[in-house]
This record gives C-alpha cells, sequence and structure tokens, in this order.
C-alpha cells in the first residue's frame, strides 16, 4: 500500500535562513505521528509547505503518492489535508455553529451539512457555544472549535499545531480523548511541546531539530535519548 | 434569528416602496429629478456596501464602473436611439471590465493595499483618458466622446420595444426606485446564500476558507463583479436621468464620496450606507449654495474624521458609544482590574 | 541625427518628470510603508508656493529650489504630527486619511485662491538643434532629477540620517533600544519626502501651470511608477522611471500622448503580473 503522505528531500529556505533542511518523512494511513522539537526547529513550516502555504525551494511532497508541491493550499485541502494552526486560524466575527458550517458545507447538501455540523460540535464538545460569536471566546474555547472546523471538513490526513496551547488540564485531557477517537478513522500529525501529552496520544514520535530530522522512533525510546534531551536542554548535539 | 432577519429585509422594503409612491405626491416634477439622483447614488452606495461589507475587498476606484456604465450607457444609447439594450449593455460592460481588473488582482494576489492602489490608479486613468478625447476625431459611431466636455443630449428612457414612448421624469424616479429596492433584495438574497456566507467567512479569514478548500480568489473574482455590474446598472440611470455624463464620474470624489458613505454608515450593513448617503448627498448639496465652503473641503474634512475617530463608521460608532456610556451609568463599583493572561508558551 | 537628439532630450526629460513626482512618494510609501494619496496635493502645493513668491517678488530660482520644498517639507511635518503618526502600522487607514486630507487641501486652496489656472514664468530660453527649437527648461529638469536621484543615494548610503532612517524603518523597537527616537525619526522621513515632492512640484509649476485640482493629474503615474520600481527606492525610482518614461515618450512621439499615456499603464500591469515585487524584488535586490 502507498504511503497517505510522503516528503523527499523537502527543504524551504528564507533568504539566507534554511527553515526546513532535506527531510525525508513518511507516514502510513491510519498513523498518529506526533512533532516535537525546540523553537524555531522548522515544525510550523513543515505544516506550511505540507499545506501549500508555502512553495518549498526543493524537493517533493505526494499525497496517496500523488505530487501536491506548488499546488494552491485549496487544492490540497480538496484532496484531503485538514490543518489547524498553530495561531487559531478562525472566522471571529461569525457564530461557533457558521464557522463549523462554512467547513461542512463543501460539496454537500444542506441537510448533510446540517448533521455533519452537529456531529463535530458534540464530538469536539462544543455544542453548548453554538451560537456564541467566536471572536469572544476563550483561547483554548477557541483552538476546540478550530479543531471541529476542522474535523467538519472531514479530511483523511489531519494536521495539529500545537493543539493544547492555552488549554487548561482538563480541556487537554480532553482533547487527548478527542485525538485518539479521531485516530481510530483518520490519520493525524501533531506538533505538541507539552511531552506529558505526548505521551497520552503518541506512538511514534519524530524529533526536529534546526530543520531536519534528529530522532525518529518510539516515544519512550525517544524520550530516553541523548541527543533529544541535549537539543531540548540546549546543549550542542554531537554530530 | 431567520424570522428576525427577514422582518428587518421586509420593513426595510415596505419603508422604501412607500416613501417612492409618497415623494411624487408631494413633490413637483424638477423636485422628483432632484430625489432620482439620490436614488441613483444609493444604487452606486449598495454596489460599494455589498463588495466592501460581504466581500471585505476594499476598492477606491468603484467610480470606474459606475462612470463605465455611465458611458456606455450614453454611447450605445446615441448609437442604437433606444435604451433597453443599451441599459444592460452598460451593466455587462462594467461588469466585465470588474471582472478583468480583478482577475489581474485576485489571482495576483495583491495584498488590501495594493488592491485599494490599483483601483485607484484605474479609475484616474481613465479619467485622464477621457478628459483627453475632447476632440472631433473621438468619436463611437455617431457618438462623440467630448473629453472633458462629457456627452450631452442622451436620450432618455424608453419603454422597452417601443423606442418613440419615452419615460417622463417621475416615471424614471420610480424606474429608478425599483431598480434601488431591487438591488437591496438582490443583495439581502445573496447575503443569505450559501454563496454569500461564503463570502463573508472569507472576508473573516481568507487563509482559513482556503485551508478549507475554498478558491478564494475566485469567490472575491465573483464579488467584485458583482458590485461592477451593480455600480454599472447606477451608472447608466445616471447618464439617463440627467441625459448627460462627463469625466466626473472617474474623479476622485466619485470614487471617494461612495467609500465615505459606507464607512460613515457602517461597513458590513446595506441600511448605514444608504442613510449615509442620503444625508451627506444632501449635506454637499446644501454646501455648495454656501459661497465660502467647498464640498471637497467638507468630504475630506468628514473622511479623516471617520477614520482617525470613528474607525467602525458613524452609525456602529454612535451605537458604541451609547453602549459605553450606558455601561458608565450602570456600574457603581469601580472597574475590576483585568490581569494579563500569563504568557503561553509559543513557539 | 539632429530629430534623434530631439528625442533623447524629450525622452530623457520624461524620464527625469516621473523621477521627479515619484522620488518623494517612493520614500513616503516605498520606506515608510504610509500610502499617501495627498501627494499629488503635495506637488500642488509645492507650485502654489513658487506662484505665490513670484507674485510678491521673490527670485523663481530661489523660490523653486528653496522655499517650495522648505514650506511643503514643514507642512508634511505638520500631517505627520497631526494625522500620520496616529495610524502607522494600519496602512489602510493610512490611505483612507490621507485620501481624506487630499480633498481637504484641495477644497481648501480652491476656497483661498480660487479655481483658476496660475502660470509662471522662467527666463531659460530656447535652443537649436539642426531644424529643430528646444526648451532650455527640458534640460534644466533632466538635471535636477539627476541631482536628485544622486542625492538621495548620498544622504541614504553616506549619512548618519540616511542609516538611522533605513534602520529605524526596517526594525522600530531595535532602533529605539539603541536609543534613537523613532517618532521623531518618522517624523523627519515623511517631512523629507514631502520637501522633494514640493521641490518637485515647484520645479514643475512653469510647465504644467498650476490649479487646485493639479495633483490628480500626477498621483496616477506617481504610484504606478512606485509600485513597478519594488522596494529600492533609488534603484527603483530610477530603473521604473527609464523604463516607463521612454516607453510612453517614445509611443507619444509615434503615436499621441493619450496612446503614450495608455502604453505606460499597459507595461506597468504586464510588468506587474510577471514581477509582482517590482522591478527590484528580482533585479538589482541589493541596491537602495
Amino acid at each position: 500500500m502507498k504511503p497517505l503522505l510522503e516528503t523527499r528531500n523537502l527543504v524551504m529556505r528564507f533568504g539566507g535562513v534554511t527553515a526546513v533542511n532535506e527531510v525525508d518523512f513518511l507516514l502510513e494511513e491510519g498513523e498518529l505521528r506526533c512533532l516535537i522539537g525546540p523553537n524555531g526547529a522548522g515544525k510550523s513550516t513543515f505544516f506550511k509547505c505540507l499545506t501549500g502555504q508555502y512553495i518549498p525551494t526543493a524537493g517533493e511532497i505526494l499525497f496517496r503518492g500523488k505530487p501536491i508541491t506548488g499546488l494552491n493550499s485549496h487544492d490540497i485541502a480538496r484532496l484531503g489535508v485538514g490543518i489547524k494552526t498553530q495561531v487559531p486560524n478562525v472566522f471571529n466575527g461569525l457564530s461557533v455553529q457558521e464557522n463549523i458550517w462554512v467547513s461542512a458545507r463543501r460539496g454537500r447538501t444542506p441537510r448533510m451539512t446540517a448533521r455533519i455540523v452537529e456531529e463535530a460540535m458534540a464530538r469536539v464538545g462544543i455544542a453548548d457555544l453554538a451560537a456564541r460569536a467566536v471572536g469572544e471566546l476563550a483561547h483554548g474555547q477557541r483552538q476546540l472549535v478550530e479543531l471541529a472546523i476542522v474535523l467538519a471538513a472531514e479530511p483523511a490526513l489531519i494536521l495539529l499545531d500545537e493543539p493544547a496551547a492555552g488549554m487548561t488540564h482538563e480541556e487537554t485531557e480532553r482533547l487527548a480523548a478527542i485525538i485518539r477517537e479521531i485516530n481510530r478513522t483518520q490519520a493525524l500529525i501533531v506538533v505538541e511541546h507539552d511531552m506529558q501529552f505526548v505521551r497520552m496520544i503518541a506512538r511514534k514520535v519524530t524529533v526536529f531539530h534546526q530543520g531536519a530530522v534528529l530522532v525518529e522512533d518510539d516515544v519512550e525510546a525517544v524520550m530516553r535519548d541523548a541527543r533529544v534531551r541535549d537539543v531540548y536542554l540546549g546543549k550542542r548535539v554531537a554530530a | 434569528m431567520v424570522p428576525r432577519f427577514l422582518l428587518g429585509t421586509l420593513a426595510t422594503t415596505a419603508a422604501g416602496i412607500a416613501i417612492t409612491i409618497l415623494i411624487p405626491m408631494v413633490a413637483d416634477a424638477f423636485e422628483v429629478m432632484q430625489y432620482t439622483l439620490y436614488v441613483v447614488l444609493g444604487i452606486y452606495t449598495l454596489s460599494l456596501a455589498y463588495i466592501w461589507g460581504l466581500g471585505g475587498i476594499l476598492c477606491f476606484g468603484q467610480g470606474a464602473f459606475f462612470g463605465l456604465g455611465g458611458y456606455t450607457f450614453a454611447i450605445a444609447a446615441i448609437n442604437m436611439n433606444e435604451t433597453t439594450v443599451p441599459f444592460l449593455m452598460a451593466i455587462f460592460i462594467a461588469a466585465t471590465v470588474a471582472a478583468a481588473l480583478g482577475y489581474f488582482m485576485f489571482y495576483g494576489r495583491l495584498s488590501d493595499v495594493y488592491l485599494g492602489v490599483v483601483t485607484l490608479v484605474f479609475t484616474l486613468i481613465i479619467w485622464k483618458l477621457i478628459n483627453s478625447t475632447a476632440g472631433p476625431e473621438y468619436m463611437i459611431g455617431t457618438a462623440r466622446l467630448g473629453g472633458f466636455n462629457g456627452i450631452p443630449s442622451v436620450p432618455p428612457l424608453n419603454v422597452p420595444g417601443d423606442p418613440s414612448r419615452m419615460f417622463d421624469p417621475v416615471e424614471v424616479f420610480y424606474i429608478a426606485a425599483f431598480f434601488l429596492i431591487a438591488t437591496y433584495l438582490l443583495l439581502k438574497f445573496i447575503q443569505a446564500t450559501r454563496f454569500g456566507r461564503l463570502s463573508v467567512a472569507v472576508k473573516e479569514n481568507e487563509v482559513r476558507a482556503s485551508l478549507l478548500g475554498y478558491d478564494v480568489r475566485m469567490i472575491k473574482l465573483l464579488v467584485f463583479t458583482i458590485g461592477g455590474a451593480i455600480a454599472g446598472l447606477g451608472g447608466a440611470l445616471y447618464a439617463a436621468y440627467q441625459s448627460f455624463i462627463d469625466p466626473n464620474a472617474f474623479s476622485l470624489e466619485m470614487s471617494a464620496k461612495v467609500l465615505i458613505w459606507v464607512m460613515a454608515g457602517g461597513v458590513g450593513t446595506f441600511v448605514g450606507p444608504l442613510l449615509a448617503c442620503f444625508g451627506l448627498q444632501a449635506l454637499s448639496i446644501w454646501i455648495s449654495t454656501v459661497p465660502w465652503a467647498n464640498s471637497l473641503l467638507v468630504l475630506g474634512g468628514i473622511l479623516c474624521f471617520v477614520v482617525l475617530l470613528l474607525p467602525k463608521g458613524l452609525l456602529p460608532g454612535l451605537a458604541d458609544l451609547s453602549t459605553w456610556l450606558m455601561a458608565r451609568a450602570r456600574r457603581r463599583t469601580p472597574p475590576e482590574v483585568i490581569l494579563p493572561a500569563p504568557e503561553g508558551k509559543r513557539a | 541625427m539632429d530629430y534623434g537628439l530631439v528625442v533623447l532630450i524629450e525622452v530623457l526629460r520624461a524620464i527625469a518628470g516621473l523621477v521627479l513626482i515619484s522620488i518623494g512618494l517612493a520614500i513616503i510609501f516605498g520606506m515608510m510603508r504610509i500610502v499617501n494619496i495627498a501627494h499629488g496635493e503635495f506637488l500642488m502645493l509645492g507650485g502654489y508656493t513658487v506662484v505665490l513668491s513670484a507674485k510678491a517678488g521673490i527670485n523663481t530660482w530661489v523660490a523653486m529650489l528653496v522655499l517650495a520644498p522648505l514650506v511643503v517639507g514643514l507642512v508634511g511635518v505638520a500631517i505627520e504630527r497631526c494625522f500620520i503618526r496616529f495610524l502607522y502600522g494600519r496602512m489602510l487607514d493610512t490611505l483612507l486619511a490621507t485620501w481624506g486630507l487630499s480633498l481637504f487641501i484641495v477644497g481648501f486652496v480652491t476656497v483661498v485662491f480660487g479655481n483658476t489656472l496660475e502660470g509662471v514664468s522662467v527666463s531659460v530660453g530656447s535652443f537649436e538643434i539642426g531644424r529643430f527649437r528646444v526648451a532650455g527648461y527640458s534640460l534644466f529638469i533632466i538635471l535636477v532629477g539627476a541631482v536628485l536621484l544622486a542625492a538621495t543615494v548620498a544622504v541614504l548610503r553616506f549619512t548618519r540620517l540616511g542609516l538611522i532612517a533605513r534602520g529605524t524603518m526596517q526594525n522600530p523597537n531595535m532602533a529605539a533600544a539603541l536609543g534613537l527616537s523613532p517618532p521623531r525619526i518618522y517624523m523627519v522621513t515623511f517631512g523629507i519626502g514631502a520637501a522633494l515632492t514640493g521641490l518637485a512640484g515647484g520645479v514643475l509649476a512653469p510647465i504644467t501651470g498650476v490649479v487646485p485640482t493639479m495633483g490628480i493629474a500626477f498621483i496616477a503615474q506617481a504610484f504606478i511608477t512606485v509600485i513597478t520600481g519594488g522596494a529600492a527606492i533609488v534603484a527603483g525610482t530610477g530603473s521604473a522611471s527609464t523604463l516607463l518614461g521612454s516607453v510612453s515618450q517614445l509611443t507619444t512621439f509615434a503615436t499621441t500622448p493619450v496612446i503614450g499615456d495608455v502604453a505606460l499603464l499597459f507595461i506597468a500591469v504586464v510588468l506587474l503580473r510577471i514581477l509582482p515585487q517590482g522591478i527590484t524584488g528580482r533585479f538589482f535586490r541589493r541596491s537602495l
């Protein structure tokens, strides 16, 4: 079977800065992968390349074997890639329900749309917020709204960029449960700093450092890895 | 939610119809003609209120489409000696030009500010070109462009299919009012459709919309084209009702005026900008009778004032002010100190 | 041969004209990111300074080269203090506010001086190239355009002020951390942009005549030139003026001024479709 997502030798440079450096990445259908790494390791840039917000300087991105490098964001989204961005990207002036409606309606009949909106809100647990304007919600709640927006589009691959940021402890636990539940039907890549959270959800973990993949292994093995600890503590990596 | 929304639209429509019937009863023919100007400018206002309020497209040269509508109507009507086809042509040409310009802007991914500058420059260029066509060699068919003198004796509107039966000024007023109300209802309808709601989403957050699989460029292009068509409709009526069109339709003042009306009335609504249009147009007509004042002076002053002090618009700004005053009156205890949220870890 | 020389002079004059009307805008828009719609009115105020000075019996050259930039520069500083400084970082609002300002100034000048065309005469005379007469004033404009470009490069590159201004526009917080005062630097930079525009208005006044509404005739070309030029002030203005000026002037020679204007617009639109960041977004990227 073809992998769901593959990058070959992916490079993204801004002027003299190399944010993503020759990344070869492979994700199977139905996989849940965590992406960790210190600030500025290139995780968000990597996501932006995957979703067409940046056009990579070099390399190739394949989605189910089909090259998607350099396509427009909306074309990639239509193929089935959904993303929750790092800074919540929502329609602040619209209500929670309308936000999700916008996502759910593409390519669906009004009746189906209404059902999917209800389901997405229930799944994330924000049905009680339906009529509130998103702009006035707390940061953690907005994160959940964005997650529901992404779910409502029913993408095959979901990218989550720091979904737990700004959440209370209970919200974080609920989020972990939601992510595990999503993973029964869809593949996910989750960028997160919070190691405890990573432990709650992950099996395989990829560590980014200075734009390149440093380690890729089982979560417990990664936690034990001396290089990873050095990177997080700011020591220089012994080559 | 839905019934209230419908109720407001119906109430506005009913008020519009009532005023339309009332005005010719209390005013003489000359005054009715003056009111026609307000109605025509109202259609023009709606065109910008729509693309800005529901599409988030800040067009600084909306006058270009208004003027193109007017000129197209004038030239075609002089050539054809009838007005129904020219009327449709005016809308079509304005929409086509808007679509062409929009294609360059949206598919070239111009940012808001550049979009503003490009639309502004666009209307200025047309203004300059039309102004320099005063010579007798500039003819389209039998119509002389006339440069800065404009095109006089544009045929008045006639009954479709019967060029010999012209509408009188009061009938033209009814026609213009009909189109204003119809445009309002059309835009309200668009607002309620899936496309309309989607365009609002695009206005709110383009990145999110495109990450959900919507082609933002296409949506904006459609909104812009519809706006161009409506401005063209306004322009055609403008040329028809006063039997005249000149390059001032393309002037900066014409584009600035409509922007001020929409800003003052509140971006995102239709009735607000319409009221602002009627009120401020009446004001500038009054100013033109005062010897020491100048309409540009006042217009510019209002624009600066609104931008600096009421960035949300006159009506919403006043509403904000009153809520603030009411909240202040209600609050007996000193305001609670709001602590800044603890800084989350951000990459 | 003679004809070729005449055409060359006229093309150079067209280029210098574009440089004159757009260099101030390049500083205010290109460097400070303020979309100044009142740019045309700065030109107009420069023109009026010359007209009024001439009426008061002041030497025209002094009025043109000293008073016009001085007066408009001060007006620019006043405008920056009263309006622009509240709007930094809000590009669309600066656009709207300066548009209001533009209308206001036109209205104000119309009320004070009336809506009539005022002329300025300068005694430069003309000279002959073969069978053709060329106005000496054309050479003067070419000279002023060249000097302006050279002076801007010199100021930006070799003076403390230029370095400070460039640094502040790049990163105002860092400049403040180094003990500079960004508000004052913004004010001065805006004033200099306005002053250069006033100078241009003064120098062009004898050719164009002066009316309250004259700004509108220039603003489109000025914006097209600056946008086509891209980020670099001098290289951008210089290259865009050269390209657009020669195309429109040569087209004008071959056809009519109207077609010349169309050609200018056409080239600019095509260029922007190919080079969305302007000429200096692709070429001469390291220049000023």
